[in-house]
């Protein structure tokens, strides 16, 4: 009983990571009509982003984020506007997803180069142990807990930005309608910067903790979170925040406890056979809404 | 002059849509431009508003050049476009739609008297002020879409067909509004299908056939030519 919960709760905790990614594949899917593949990549450069903060150059845990942050964050709106922006509008959605695959390898190779393919260890943004309950027998690491907790803190302050402020309202209006966002006065391309800002400054969080709970840092290491993420998000339903966030965590549930009760080979079969047949069963996702936008 | 466009040429790809047309509007008029399905209407407006690009020609607005200026930056020089279909934020509240329609508006004071004035004018927007857009009937998402263009404090609006898709009780409360507007001080450039009752409502007229001017006019000149009649009005 005491390890199914254990169980339950490290599969919350990589669900978190995934939501976190998921949240960033969502929102700029919602916003730009595109599907950003180069996303998970982004965690792997946060993820050496702060590895060179901590360990060059000896940054304490909170200001390393920061750093890695701020590089993704500009990472973002850099890659937006010269690879994306110039394609905007172009006849054919797939020159842009073939050019979000090209961006992925350039980052997985630019990685490559400067941190070549050795693997770094890399250490805990968390020096916390966390907490032993039940007489010691069920022990929660600190980096479970802080990546439950930060889940949570970017969901809510998520949901209030954009219920909130002005620049989130706008973004809720540009992923409806773009020229009617125009016409209220809105600037389409800064928004969809703000976006891609967004999405990359959580990318480096997620990258972080991530790196934090599975040590080994590579330039791949982006590669597969982020295919899972962008199932998570299309399980909850693509553009959807909350669905998102719900995808995320049924996805690091499901993958957790395949991982613990059935296989450790086949767990990553299963989170995509989990996808397919949600595709099959009901294809917009958990919470997203029925696919009758126009196309 | 609050809007004087001259030679206007667009295109889309190899299709020249407007071919050379040229209009104004005056402070304080209400000018219709009519025509048939097709014809270029909505072209036009997405262009004056910068929606799409012009590919010859001039448009100035309020004696400015803005041929060349990006469609969002028109809102605050005072140009708001009601577009065809109305267009409303379907997912979001008609509150939150209001608001967007202010999002250019830097004193929160003065455009919280205009969603004031505009709730006292529309009381069913009020009612319905945390009900979803989409899940508004047609003539009420018009209203929005109308009370959206008045947020933004304009001098100048652009109405793309309010009255299309609606009934003929609803289509006389579109053309009552378009008058309340009107009698707040803010010039009217109206598209229309309903020729009879633009014309009605309307200063000058121009009549619009496929990318060209062929008439224009005082309105109730134009209602009672006999090319008008047979062409627009059904005999
Ligand atoms: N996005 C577009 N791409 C290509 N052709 C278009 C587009 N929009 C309109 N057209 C064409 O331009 C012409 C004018 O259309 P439009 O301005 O919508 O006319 P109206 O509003 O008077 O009905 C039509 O022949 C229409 O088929
Ligand atoms: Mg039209």
């Amino acid at each position: 009983m005491l390890n199914f919960l254990n169980t339950i709760i490290n599969g919350i905790s990589l669900g978190s990571i995934y939501a976190i990614i998921a949240l960033g594949y969502t929102m700029v899917y919602g916003i730009a009509k595109m599907l950003n593949f180069a996303h998970g990549d982004v965690i792997m450069v946060g993820g050496y982003l702060v590895y060179t903060g901590m360990i060059s150059w000896g940054f304490n845990p909170l200001l390393a984020i920061l750093f890695a942050c701020i590089g993704c964050t500009m990472l973002g709106i850099l890659t937006e506007r010269v690879a994306y922006k110039p394609l905007r509008g172009a006849s054919s959605n797939l020159a842009v997803l073939i050019t979000a695959i090209g961006v992925s390898y350039f980052l997985q190779n630019i990685s490559l180069l400067i941190f070549t393919a050795n693997p770094k260890s890399f250490t805990s943004v968390i020096t916390w142990e966390g907490i032993s309950l039940a007489d010691g027998q069920l022990k929660i690491q600190g980096i479970t807990i802080v990546t439950i907790v930060a889940g949570i803190v970017v969901l809510l302050a998520l949901q209030l930005f954009i219920k909130r402020t002005k620049a989130g309202q706008a973004m809720l209006a540009v992923s409806e309608d773009k020229g009617a966002a125009t016409l209220m006065g809105i600037d389409v391309n800064k928004t969809i910067s703000l976006t891609f800002a967004i999405g990359s400054g959580l990318a480096a969080i997620a990258g972080a903790l991530l790196c934090s709970a599975y040590p080994v840092l590579t330039p791949y290491t982006g590669a597969m979170p982020g295919i899972k993420a962008f199932v998570a998000a299309v399980l909850g339903g693509i553009g959807s925040i909350p669905g998102a966030m719900l995808g995320g965590l049924l996805l690091g549930v499901a993958e957790t406890l395949s991982k613990r009760y059935i296989s450790t080979q086949l767990a990553d079969a299963i989170v995509f056979a989990i996808l397919i047949v949600m595709l099959l069963v009901r294809p917009a996702g958990l919470l997203g809404k029925k696919l009758q936008e126009k196309v | 002059m609050m809007l004087e466009v001259k030679d206007l040429e667009v295109n889309y790809g190899m299709i020249n849509a407007i071919r050379g047309v040229s209009f104004h509007v005056e402070q304080g008029e209400i000018v219709a431009l009519i025509g048939a399905n097709g014809a270029g209407k909505t072209t036009i407006l997405h262009t004056v508003s910068g929606l799409i690009p012009a590919a010859a020609g001039s448009i100035s607005f309020e004696g400015t050049d803005v041929r060349k200026t990006p469609g969002n930056k028109l809102v605050s020089l005072g140009m708001a476009h009601v577009p065809e279909g109305r267009r409303v934020f379907a997912q979001m509240s008609v509150l939150q739609n209001l608001k967007l329609g202010a999002y250019t508006r830097k004193d929160k004071a003065e455009a919280d008297e205009t969603l004031e004035m505009i709730y006292t004018h529309f009381p069913r927007l009020k009612e319905r002020r945390s009900q979803l857009a989409g899940t508004l009937s047609g003539g009420e998402q018009q209203m929005l879409a109308m009370g959206r263009a008045l947020m933004s404090k304009p001098k100048l609006i652009l109405m793309d067909e309010p009255s299309m898709g609606l009934s003929p009780l609803l289509v006389k409360e579109v053309f009552h509004i378009i008058e309340f507007c009107h009698e707040q001080g803010i010039t009217i450039l109206l598209v229309e299908q309903n020729a009879r009752m633009a014309l009605g409502i309307a200063d000058r007229a121009y009549v619009l056939e496929v990318g060209s001017i062929n008439m224009e006019g005082n309105a109730k000149e134009l209602l009672e030519s006999e090319e008008i009649k047979k062409a627009y009005l059904g005999g």
